[in-house]
């Protein structure tokens, strides 16, 4: 992953894995009376958000918080960019004012590739969702859930994924949590199936290491995680189905139809839920649903991913794949 | 700090360590009046190990089960930002706390004091022990802290151009002490 997390397809599977475990011990400092570590202690980091996300936004908040890291909290809205001021000119800003890390969050696929690779900015980035492209964090808590849930928190500790089956279901075209997570799954060893309507599948998924399927009610029984994703219905220009309540009697999870996954089967969902929808409020509020998990989970991974690029004088993990040193 | 094996003395072996684990077993039972509210805390990786064999030996002599956890200092090293961050190892408090207890901290080299600096201040997150007391296996000298061991399993005066090696069953396949030339002049 180098110096900056863009991708979840940086990552090799002992990046993965290394972040992975690193967040469990994470997460027992959330088990503490005093959730604080000294770890970036005078670090600055900046949350950069040019897209709308409360809560993406808050989980690195409090995990940079957790972690001793001077916060600034920067978003489009009523700042300088909505006066026409370009990426450049916020992240010459950024760095004339010393930051250490942007945590950086764009309508447009690609910006935090740029901010990284541009020489505009020194600091590490990492990237909080762009665009249609990726939002690797979100892949990491996923994973970290399903390690959890499917092997155990103990018990996972150094494992990866391998052999566990897991079924995302729904906008895939319009989602980079999708995109980020076959790219992750794939290298810690799962195997992953999208099941979408024809008119939400991407094209060139075929080179994507993954299955595709329209029909969710053959899917369910040989999985181990079915993952919901949200209808981007603000991401839709044209009509990708007919009515909702087609998308939802053919895509929803409603309670018969998780009565047909494995006893062990868990049902996730990156938020926000539409209920009604692609998920029924039975299914929900259900103990097999890891949405409240996700959340907690997700401040755990961003602690680490925060620890692993910021901790020392130089990254942890390697430069696996790509090389795009400053 | 890894020693060629060929230029590496043994200062202390498998009986010795035993025997001086045992010895520091009573002495703590007689600091400690009886080691009623002692916790060990082994400072991973070996450490641990060495907490673990001490609350063994005073199970035996008080009759009495002796709480005995982790504590990972990586997070608080003051030289974090000289090297790549490091794996974490693991953090396991005792279930009933510290709180109010005799948390004796286990290391098996006690060097500069910073290791044990960080302990300190890793404890102070997780709650407020009565007092804290530190054993160690080897006492190797050159503080830079002022910090001193309770209990010392063998004072070993050495000079800064060697290494001292602590080597384990549970994690090295046996149980010696090291003392060797460092290979380079960089420490």
């Amino acid at each position: 992953m180098q110096r900056h997390l863009i991708s979840a397809a940086d990552l090799t599977r002992d990046d993965a894995v290394l972040i992975l475990d690193t967040a469990e011990e994470m997460a027992r400092v959330a088990d503490r009376p005093i959730k604080k570590l000294p770890t970036l202690r005078g670090r600055t980091v900046v949350n950069l958000f040019f897209e709308d996300s409360t809560r993406t936004r808050i989980s690195f908040e409090a995990a940079e918080k957790r972690l001793s890291a001077d916060v600034i909290n920067f978003t489009a809205k009523g700042s300088s960019v909505s006066k026409g001021e370009s990426l450049k000119d916020t992240a010459q800003t950024l760095e004339a004012m010393g930051v250490d890390a942007v945590v950086i969050r764009h309508g447009a696929s690609g910006a935090p590739y740029r901010l990284a690779t541009s020489g505009w900015i020194d600091a590490a980035v990492i990237n909080a969702g762009d665009g249609t492209h990726q939002h690797p964090t979100q892949a990491l808590l996923d994973a970290f859930t399903m390690r959890r849930r499917l092997i155990g928190r103990d018990a996972g500790i150094g494992q990866d994924l391998a052999g566990k089956r897991v079924t995302l279901v729904g906008d895939v075209l319009h989602s980079r949590v999708a995109r980020s997570n076959v790219d992750l799954l794939h290298t810690l060893g799962a195997e992953v199936t999208l099941v979408a309507p024809p008119t939400l599948v991407p094209v060139g998924v075929e080179t994507w290491p993954c299955e595709v399927s329209y029909d969710l009610d053959s899917t369910l029984p040989k999985s181990d995680a079915v993952m919901m994703l949200r209808v981007q219905r603000e991401r839709m220009n044209a009509a990708f189905f007919p009515t909702e309540r087609e998308y939802s009697r053919r895509y929803g999870l409603d309670g018969e139809r998780m009565a047909r996954m494995p006893e062990h089967a868990i049902v996730m969902h990156p938020g926000p839920m539409v209920r009604g929808m692609e998920i029924t409020a039975e299914v929900a509020d259900s103990d097999r649903c890891t949405v409240v998990e996700q959340v907690a989970n997700g401040v755990s991974i961003r602690m680490a991913v925060l620890y692993l690029l910021l901790g020392g004088n130089e990254p942890a993990v390697s430069h696996a794949r790509t090389t795009e040193e400053k | 700090m890894d020693t060629q094996a060929s230029d590496a003395r043994p200062v202390l072996e498998g009986p010795d360590i035993a025997r001086v684990l045992t010895r520091i077993a009573h002495e703590i039972v007689e600091r400690a009046k009886g080691a009623d509210d002692v916790v060990l805390l082994g400072i991973p990786t070996r450490g641990v190990f060495l907490a673990q064999r001490l609350a063994a030996k005073l199970e035996q002599i008080t009759d009495r089960k002796i709480p005995v956890g982790s504590l990972d200092i990586t997070m608080y090293r003051d030289d974090l930002r000289m090297h790549p961050p490091r794996a974490l190892a693991r953090t396991e408090i005792p279930g009933d706390g510290i709180d109010g207890r005799l948390v004796v901290l286990v290391d098996d080299v006690l060097f500069s004091g910073r290791t044990i600096r960080a302990a300190l201040d890793a404890l102070n997150d997780i709650g407020r022990p009565r007092a804290v007391q530190l054993a160690v296996l080897v006492d190797r000298g050159h503080r830079e802290l002022p910090i001193r061991a309770d209990y010392v399993g063998k004072n070993l005066p050495t000079s800064l151009r060697e290494t001292v090696k602590v080597q384990l069953a549970e994690e090295d396949g046996r149980d010696t002490v090291l003392l060797g030339a460092k290979p380079t002049a960089r420490q």
